[in-house]
């Protein structure tokens, strides 16, 4: 009897488990480990073995990547897709708000990144406000709930900005209909320091007051808790390391000042986000240890974006920053293999150095880089299979696996459109139906 | 003089009120809370039901309606409703609906800091004083069958207090329960006043039901032991949060629903979701969250106004014509839901109903999703929501079936008053 239990059992956890998954024949594109003709081995979601040559398990399910290209999943340090919600720009200082709670799975923004290789993305709040809310790192696991796309055991991540965004001096709101000059503070960028300055000093007399309460309750007495303040908290978490720092900024001044500040209150700006004067202070934000996330050749769109390079990348490598590309926009999302492709072209960074900094470098700058970022055993198997060489523009994303299962096959899609189109129509048609039926009943109806 | 004053009570009694017995015989009787009796009596006293049943003797001094091809339903519950309530914004439970106007432009704006400022906040008010007896829209919903609602102040975050309340009668003996619960909306301020986002109203929620606890507990501390210590302030806009027995929070959409269920849990507060619309697709678990629904009959559709040449997304479209199978599928699913009719009547709402009851809805669970739903979720079952003895002598009577097209309600019976459908709201129904 209890063999039959154990047998049951053995049988339910190997239903349960999913079978593993080779992908063979590929070029596989480790980013870390070089490049090889070979295979990659799944099991239970991970990397398990990769090599010329793997043993084939009798019940895995094989993809044969012939002639194809296999990279690590895209990392996308910076984006707002799938957020019902991005800014809450009403305050300067709003690190009570978290992306979490405005994950909306259904967006389809989700889909069109998968579709263009990227398997994890950093929804950032935006650059409204000096000190804005915590983001959300998500798979693009298309079909699950929002629940399901976090990426789980992710540090918690504040945005912070600076510059013309958060200033804001002179512009007009329309407020009781007349446009009157925006009431927020700050309006310059020493204001903006100040502003930033204030809150950590406040987070750090918030600090003190858990502290000293806890110091209260172990000498044995009963004092009332302080009040929660989820404002402080997250800057708190700062202080104290739990919790990653990604800051907008543009101006090598305000680069520098930020950096400043930070040592001031000895905390991490783990990324600079957009950075785009970063190749004037590359040896500083080296120095420092902040990584810089970019954009290969997207500048002068407002004024403090006006100083910018394409070399912006390639030159912060060289001088030792930890580089990577970002969106921050859904369309350009989907195609960051030819983003990184660019930084070969200006700059002359190798093919394994572009391919970093979509991968395994913005892996780093998120915390994240023992999970994802490259091909190796152990690490969350999230892969994109090319045609093509990813770097080459003519590359067409064919599969996506995040955590060993298929959620993008381009063959899939295509043949999928007709009954789609087809189950458009026959909602079309329903709907039309309805609204005949609804005029034909109020014709009816006496005037 | 007190002889003087028993003799004025007895003339006021015997002058404006109804009689003290009322007895329907021999008329189908819808309980609701147990099996339905094909030829039955109710009986009620004193605004109460006395008796239920096939064999109930009826004393000389009742009035007696003659049952026969009549159907009595406990009285029908509008789950959330804005009758009597001057100048409310519509409760269309989504946070994607442009946000009502505050009620008054505050005048000088002073600039909010955040959620310490407590903006679009009126937790204070309740629906019970707000409550305007002379509000066309009470007679317009009685005459529809409804012999309760509850109703709520929905201007702001957090809009105020609701009240359950029977649809006739004078002021002070309309309210049947208050504070029912605590209306909260996700409306926002932009740029220009926090909370300016969705994440910035639930960010604004979460702190506001902290400070609540926290307040609570240096105010017992105080109470416990005043001498010596520093006596807390005084906060209206929490004690208006700690009065309220549960919340109301807007979810239409899928996400939505799994995005408050979840929220529900971090505000440890028993909560009600309002909305509805997408259920279809979240039945199951909003049954295994054991989370009430309250279902807007007001199913989405094609603005008039919209551009004939644009055509709308396949979402879109399939969410317009799954909408009314929510209803039936919270049924079948066991999940626990009310519907409302939100502000619809007439044509509409037979319109409405008709979607949901060819989406699968059975007529019972209809029946139940306007009456004893509602009351237990409002936690006044106790009272209302049945035809049973002791309860609040609600009724609809009608000359068939509730919800058919044909029907027409013949009396609607509030605290054993018997009123009749409005002629001219009456033919409307009837049409």
């Amino acid at each position: 009897m209890i063999r039959f239990a154990i047998l049951m059992a053995a049988a339910g956890l190997a239903l349960s488990a999913p079978p593993p998954v080779v992908v063979e024949n590929a070029t596989v594109l480790t980013v870390t480990k070089g490049t090889f003709k070979g295979s990659v081995l799944i099991r239970d979601g991970k990397i398990a073995e990769v090599g010329e040559k793997v043993l084939i398990p009798p019940d895995a399910q094989v993809i044969d990547a012939g002639g194809q290209f296999v990279m690590p999943g895209i990392i996308d340090p910076h984006s707002h897709i799938a957020a019902e919600s991005v800014n809450e720009g009403s305050i300067s200082v709003s690190s009570m708000v978290d992306i979490h709670d405005v994950i909306d799975p259904q967006s389809i923004g989700i889909y069109r990144a998968l579709a263009g290789g990227v398997t994890s993305v950093c929804v950032l709040h935006g650059s409204a406000n000096s000190i804005g809310g915590l983001s959300a790192v998500i798979k693009t696991r298309w079909g699950k709930d929002a629940q399901g796309l976090l990426l789980d055991g992710a540090k918690p991540i504040l945005k912070m900005a600076l510059g013309e965004n958060v200033k804001r001096p002179g512009n007009a709101v329309a407020l009781y209909g007349d446009l009157q000059p925006s009431p927020r503070y700050p309006a310059t960028r020493m204001g903006t320091e100040d502003v930033i300055r204030e809150a950590f000093t406040e987070a750090r007399a918030y600090q003190k007051s858990w502290k000293d309460y806890e110091a209260r309750r172990a000498r044995g007495e009963n004092p009332l808790p302080p009040r929660r303040d989820l404002k402080l908290e997250p800057l708190v978490a700062v202080l104290e390391g739990k919790c990653l720092v990604h800051a907008h900024c543009y101006r090598a001044d305000e680069i520098l000042m930020l950096l400043k500040l930070s040592k001031e209150f000895n905390f991490k700006i783990a990324a600079l986000v957009h950075v785009l004067e970063g190749y004037k202070v590359a040896r500083e934000i080296a120095a420092y240890g902040a990584g810089a996330t970019t954009f290969s050749d997207w500048w002068s769109y407002k004024v403090e974006a006006a100083d910018a390079i394409p070399y912006n990348a390639a030159l912060m490598t060289r001088k030792g920053v930890l580089v990577s590309l970002n969106s921050d926009d859904p369309e350009l999302m989907r195609h960051l293999n030819t983003e990184a492709a660019k930084t070969m072209k200006y700059g002359g960074l190798t093919e394994e150095e572009a391919l970093a900094c979509i991968t395994i470098n913005p892996a780093k700058q998120l915390g994240l880089d023992a999970r994802i970022g490259s091909i190796e055993p152990g690490k969350d198997a999230d892969l994109v299979i090319f045609d093509k060489h990813p770097l080459s523009n003519f590359a067409k994303v064919q599969k996506v696996l995040i955590d060993g299962q298929v959620y993008f096959d381009r063959d899939r899609d295509v043949s999928g459109r007709a009954e789609r189109e087809l189950r458009k129509k026959a909602l079309l048609d329903k709907a039309k139906q309805r609204e005949a039926e609804q005029k034909k009943s109020s014709a009816r109806r006496p005037q | 003089m007190i002889r003087l004053l028993c003799l004025l009570l007895v003339a006021v009694s015997m002058h404006a009120g109804p009689p003290t017995a009322l007895a329907i015989r021999n008329a189908r009787v819808v309980t609701v809370s147990g099996p339905v009796i094909e030829k039955g009596t109710v009986l009620v006293r004193d605004g109460l039901f006395e008796a239920v049943g096939t064999n109930v003797a009826i004393p000389p001094d009742a009035w007696i309606i003659e049952g026969e091809r009549l159907t009595v339903y406990p009285g029908l519950i509008d789950a959330l409703s804005t009758a009597g309530m001057p100048d409310a914004a519509p409760a269309t439970g989504s946070a994607r609906t442009p946000a009502p106007a505050p009620a008054a432009p505050q005048q000088p704006r002073t600039r909010v800091r955040g959620p310490e400022d407590r903006p679009s906040c009126t937790s204070w008010l309740r629906a019970a004083d707000q409550l305007d007896p002379a509000d066309r829209r009470i007679e317009q919903l009685r005459s529809l069958g409804f012999t309760t609602a509850v109703v709520f102040p929905t201007r702001g975050i957090f809009a105020g207090q609701g009240a359950v309340v029977n649809l006739a009668g004078e002021k002070k003996a309309m309210v049947v329960a208050s504070p029912a619960a605590q209306y909260l909306t996700l409306s926002t301020g932009g740029f220009l006043s926090f909370p300016g986002s969705l994440m910035g109203v639930m960010a604004y929620m979460r702190q506001m039901y902290l400070d609540a606890e926290h307040y609570r507990a240096e105010r017992d501390r105080y109470n416990a032991h005043p001498a010596g210590a520093k006596r807390p302030d005084y906060d209206r806009a929490l004690e208006g949060v700690i009065e309220s027995p549960r919340i109301l929070l807007p979810a239409s959409r899928e996400v939505e629903l799994d995005r408050m269920t979840r929220f529900a849990r971090d505000l440890k507060q028993p909560t009600v979701l309002y909305g509805g619309t997408e259920a279809y697709a979240a039945a199951s678990r909003l049954r295994d969250a054991a989370m009430p629904v309250l279902v807007s009959l007001k199913w989405p559709e094609r603005s008039r106004e919209a551009d004939p040449d644009d055509i709308d997304s396949t979402r879109t479209l399939e969410v317009r014509e799954r909408a009314p199978s929510s209803p039936a599928a919270l049924a079948k699913a066991g999940a626990r839901f009310a519907l409302y009719t939100e502000g619809q009547s007439g044509r509409d709402l037979k319109l409405a109903m008709k979607r949901a009851l060819d989406a699968g809805l059975q007529p019972l669970d209809a029946v139940k999703a306007f009456t004893l739903a509602p009351a237990e979720i409002y936690g006044v079952a106790d009272r209302l929501g049945s035809i049973d003895k002791g309860k609040i002598a609600n009724l609809v009577v009608t000359d068939g079936e509730l919800f058919n097209e044909k029907t027409k309600i013949k009396y609607i019976i509030i605290d054993g008053a018997k009123y009749e459908p409005a002629p001219e709201m009456g033919e409307e129904v009837a049409r």
